[in-house]
């Protein structure tokens, strides 16, 4: 399965807002939808969705089955110091996809 | 010399109606636009960043299947191919082709296919797979900017006339063919949608109504089951035929692959 996709700058000046990017691959299966044959499709969405900058979380969202398929997340945080993201995402049957991005402040 | 002059007019006045009966309603060319900019603007925002495409996702599992051995032959399609953004420039967009084996045009997802069972000697990829989807979008990926251009290949001819004879012909309950929306009522509205030109400028595109990526040929199929008629199956001579018949129709226009569209 695909990494999922991080859009960050690579260097931001100190105090400077600054966008971030991100998408994931997921299906996102309601689980109010039915098989030919009947049988209800078992729910299978990406239930949470964080982002820590430097260990503080700066950024956080519950997912319903209304979300579309790859969840895609675009919000923005203020340049304090150098170091990393870290982005989480978990969800039903054990999900859990890591991804992490550096970021310069100058 | 007058008759003469007559019958060479005459000549000339039956070509031309040969000419045009041959084209049909065939969008001129300096008419023909792409899905793109009929898009809003939050689909071209998609569409232009990679990073907000969602199709990525695949052409990022693409590049690693490229580099991945399969098969009993342990091959990966970089050690024949090598550095697919440079070998594979330009393929998406000369495709279908003749295939000799097949005696008849093969469309990328069957050459990637070929290619698996006669080099890698592994098992084909399903139709619509995730895997076929991902290799088909990262080698269309490479060719993403250049002009479509099918190859000039007289054994494709009578193949191309049996796309377009499938583009003209009236199909299913709703009686209508494909040419009749395409052709003659483009730039128009279908219940409240914009009628498109349907020139496959994007495939594999990621549609936000699949929410998924999706070929040309599921494209197809959703248009003939709306006509409710029977669509073929998935790699149907029918379907490569008409594939084959899109891509010479949208000839010069630029390819987007990996596209975004409603």
């Amino acid at each position: 399965m695909a990494r999922p996709l991080i859009n960050v700058p690579a260097k931001v000046k100190r105090g400077q807002v600054f966008e971030i990017k991100t998408l994931i691959s997921h299906i996102m299966e309601t689980g109010f939808r039915f098989t030919t044959t009947g049988d209800k499709i078992p729910r299978d969405i990406v239930t949470t969705f964080s982002c820590s900058y430097n260990g503080e979380e700066i950024f956080r969202a519950d997912l319903y089955p209304a979300v579309s398929a790859n969840p895609f997340f675009d919000f923005f945080t203020v340049a304090t110091e150098s170091g990393t993201l870290d982005f989480k995402w978990t969800g039903d049957n054990g999900f859990t996809e890591t991804a992490t991005a550096k970021i310069v402040v100058e | 010399m007058a008759p003469i002059i007559g019958r060479v007019t005459i000549v000339a006045f039956v070509l031309v109606a040969i000419a045009s009966a041959a084209n049909g309603g065939d969008i001129p060319l300096d008419q023909r636009r792409s899905g793109y900019l009929d898009l809003g603007r939050d689909s071209k925002a998609m569409q232009d960043d990679d990073t907000i495409n969602p199709a990525t996702l695949w052409v990022q599992d693409g590049e690693a299947l490229w580099n991945q051995k399969a098969g009993a032959a342990n091959r990966a399609c970089a050690d024949c191919h090598q550095d697919a953004t440079v070998s594979m420039k330009g393929v998406a967009s000369r495709y279908p082709a003749f295939s000799v084996a097949r005696n008849g045009p093969v469309n990328l997802e069957q050459r990637i296919n070929l290619c698996r069972s006669e080099h890698q000697q592994a098992q084909p990829f399903a139709y619509e797979s995730r895997e076929l989807l991902a290799l088909t979008a990262y080698v269309g990926r490479q060719s993403r900017g250049m002009a479509i251009a099918p190859p000039d290949d007289d054994r494709l001819a009578p193949f191309i006339e049996a796309g377009r004879k499938l583009f003209i012909r009236r199909i299913g309950q709703i009686d209508m063919s494909c040419a009749q929306c395409h052709d003659d009522n483009w730039g128009k509205k279908l219940a409240g949608s914009l009628i498109p030109q349907a020139q496959p400028t994007g495939y594999p595109i990621y549609r936000l109504e699949w929410q998924s990526l999706g070929s040309l040929q599921r494209r197809l199929r959703n248009c003939m089951s709306g006509l409710r008629a029977e669509a073929y199956e998935y790699g149907a001579p029918e379907n490569v035929n008409l594939e084959l018949f899109l891509m010479w129709r949208a000839r010069g226009l630029q390819l987007e692959t990996p596209a975004v569209r409603p």
